[in-house]
């Protein structure tokens, strides 16, 4: 049987005092996309934290192709294959394009400087600019290119489409599309449902911190029951 | 490289041979070795602040041990200048490797705190510890050593030497601005958590920076005790690594040419002003507060950005 890239089994979670992971468990296959939906404040930031290790699970397993992973510092659970492209882009503003994707280099693999500026061409022109000088949606893009300049085999994506104007937000789409495609394993966190659902896979629904839905894209497109039930929308 | 480079490269190179012609007197051209052996243990200390994100007030540390050292063994041990030379580096640079690991278990007020107590600490024991140090009345050097067949009595050989490896402080520290460990170091001065979530060990690359200003500033403590060929207590106070700081505010952390200005000034204002001018502490301190209240991040980035603005 082939290893999942990433599960997480029965997690728990905790802020401080209050309880915001409740028994979470996912299945991320590998070569595949799953999309992770949820309202505001659902728990979908915090089970990225747990798994890249800014949240340490309480109790529960977080798996990387085989490999626990759970309580290991960050830096330990990206060398393990995880990379995250954060919300809200969190670029290095004071450092160039280039910098920005030299400190985040790792690992003998596919991407380097040249094939993120192939697959972004616009960051190529502006290699030398300070990066909190560039637009949201090239600020995304570098985003993205520096997770990928760690050569990961799980790749963790927190709202990219947040905020972006609509040609972009297509933009980035057809960009997580090809990744999928050349057998990145992702993991989605979305609000944008139109985007989310034309690029996954596999679906999994939170809402206060508790799995309340997993299955495929098909089925949760059919399923309009549990779509008003938890997001609320369509 | 382009045009602009090697044309500023070319402009210090010429500046520094242009100060023994301009200043021909011994007198003159030793507080000019003065203001660049300072100007490298500046540069030293702004790998931590400029870089890092990281303010030691005990920097002093890192001139004063190797000042020592070479005092030392050469006076009391007999040793040959080069062996003497090696030895002082790397007690030096293992030094600012073990107080490292003491200093980073803290960051912002805690790593000062903890890097102005370690200061004090060797200040004490160079103070009281006199049968090792000679306390206050310190080590004297009987004459500047000829270092590999290189004789450094005159004024103007020692201030070649002192150029020249000012030269090579700038080119390395220029390179290591440019390199990956540079622009990680910045990332981590600016957003620790991101760099960890890039999978760096944010403390490793602290340390290193830490070790490195360490060996830059052990260069300049090795040159500090040839020059004056004396070293005392005052080599290791917190006076001492207060005036670095204020060496690199001044001309502007994080730049190059920045703690080099700020050295010259520094020193200028120390010596030959202190000659005419009996309130010279109040003088510096006036300085400082003029420059940081009308350029806050420093003279060369105030004055950089100043120029870019008329030529708009």
């Amino acid at each position: 049987m082939a290893v999942d890239a990433l599960t997480l089994r029965d997690v728990d979670a905790l802020y401080g005092d209050s309880h915001v992971l409740h028994q979470v468990s996912l299945t991320l296959r590998e070569g595949a996309l799953l999309a992770l939906l949820g309202r505001n404040g659902a728990g979908k930031t915090t089970c990225l934290a747990s798994v890249i290790g800014w949240l340490k699970p309480r109790s529960g397993s977080v798996n990387v192709f085989g490999r626990e992973v759970a309580g290991l510092s960050p830096e330990a659970v990206v060398q393990a294959g995880v990379a995250l492209v954060p919300q809200g882009r969190r670029i290095f503003p004071t450092l160039s394009v280039r910098e920005n994707l030299v400190v985040a280099q790792r690992g003998r693999g596919l991407w380097n400087t040249e094939r993120v500026y192939e697959t972004f061409p616009r960051l190529r022109e502006r290699k030398s600019q300070a990066a909190g000088s560039l637009s949201g949606g090239e600020q995304q893009m570098l985003a993205i290119g520096r997770a990928l300049m760690g050569n990961p085999r799980v790749l963790l994506m927190d709202e990219p489409s947040e905020g972006l104007a609509p040609q972009i937000v297509a933009e980035v789409g057809r960009i997580i599309a090809r990744l999928c495609a050349e057998g990145l394993s992702i993991v989605l966190v979305e609000q944008n449902l139109n985007l989310a659902l034309s690029l996954a896979q596999d679906v999994a629904i939170i809402n206060t911190g508790r799995i309340v839905f997993t299955g495929t894209a098909a089925e949760m497109a059919a399923d309009h029951a549990t779509v008003d039930r938890h997001l609320g929308v369509f | 490289m382009n045009m602009r480079v090697i044309g500023g490269w070319l402009l210090v190179v010429l500046a520094l041979a242009a100060v023994p012609v301009a200043l021909p007197s011994a007198f003159y051209l030793g507080i000019a070795t003065h203001a660049l052996i300072f100007a490298i243990f500046a540069l030293s200390l702004n790998i931590l602040i400029g870089h890092a994100g990281m303010s030691s007030l005990g920097h002093a540390v890192y001139l004063g041990v190797p000042a020592y050292a070479v005092a030392w063994l050469t006076v009391q041990a007999g040793w040959q200048p080069v062996p003497t030379v090696i030895v002082a580096l790397l007690m030096g640079t293992a030094l600012s490797a073990l107080f490292g690991i003491l200093a980073l278990r803290a960051s912002g007020l805690g790593f000062l705190m903890i890097t102005l107590a370690l200061g004090q600490v060797m200040w004490g024991a160079a103070y009281r510890w006199v049968g090792l140090t000679g306390g206050d009345n310190g080590i004297r050097l009987p004459a500047r050593p000829a270092l590999l067949g290189f004789d450094l009595s005159s004024a103007l050989s020692f201030y070649v030497l002192v150029s020249i490896v000012l030269l090579i402080a700038l080119c390395s520290l220029w390179q290591f601005d440019r390199s990956a460990f540079g622009a990680c170091l910045r990332g981590t001065r600016d957003q620790p958590r991101r760099m960890s979530m890039l999978g760096h060990n944010v403390w490793l690359i602290r340390w290193a920076a830490f070790i490195t200003a360490g060996f830059w500033g052990s260069v300049a403590g090795v040159l500090y005790c040839f020059d004056y060929q004396f070293v005392s207590p005052q080599a290791l106070s917190l006076p001492q690594s207060a005036e670095a700081l204020l060496m690199v505010v001044l001309g502007g952390a994080g730049t190059l040419a920045g703690p080099v200005v700020g050295a010259i000034i520094i020193t200028v204002i120390k010596t030959v002003v202190s000659s005419y001018v009996d309130r010279w502490y109040s003088l510096l301190g006036l300085t400082f507060i003029v420059v940081v209240s009308v350029m806050p991040r420093g003279l060369v980035p105030g004055i950089a950005s100043w120029l870019r603005g008329k030529r708009a």
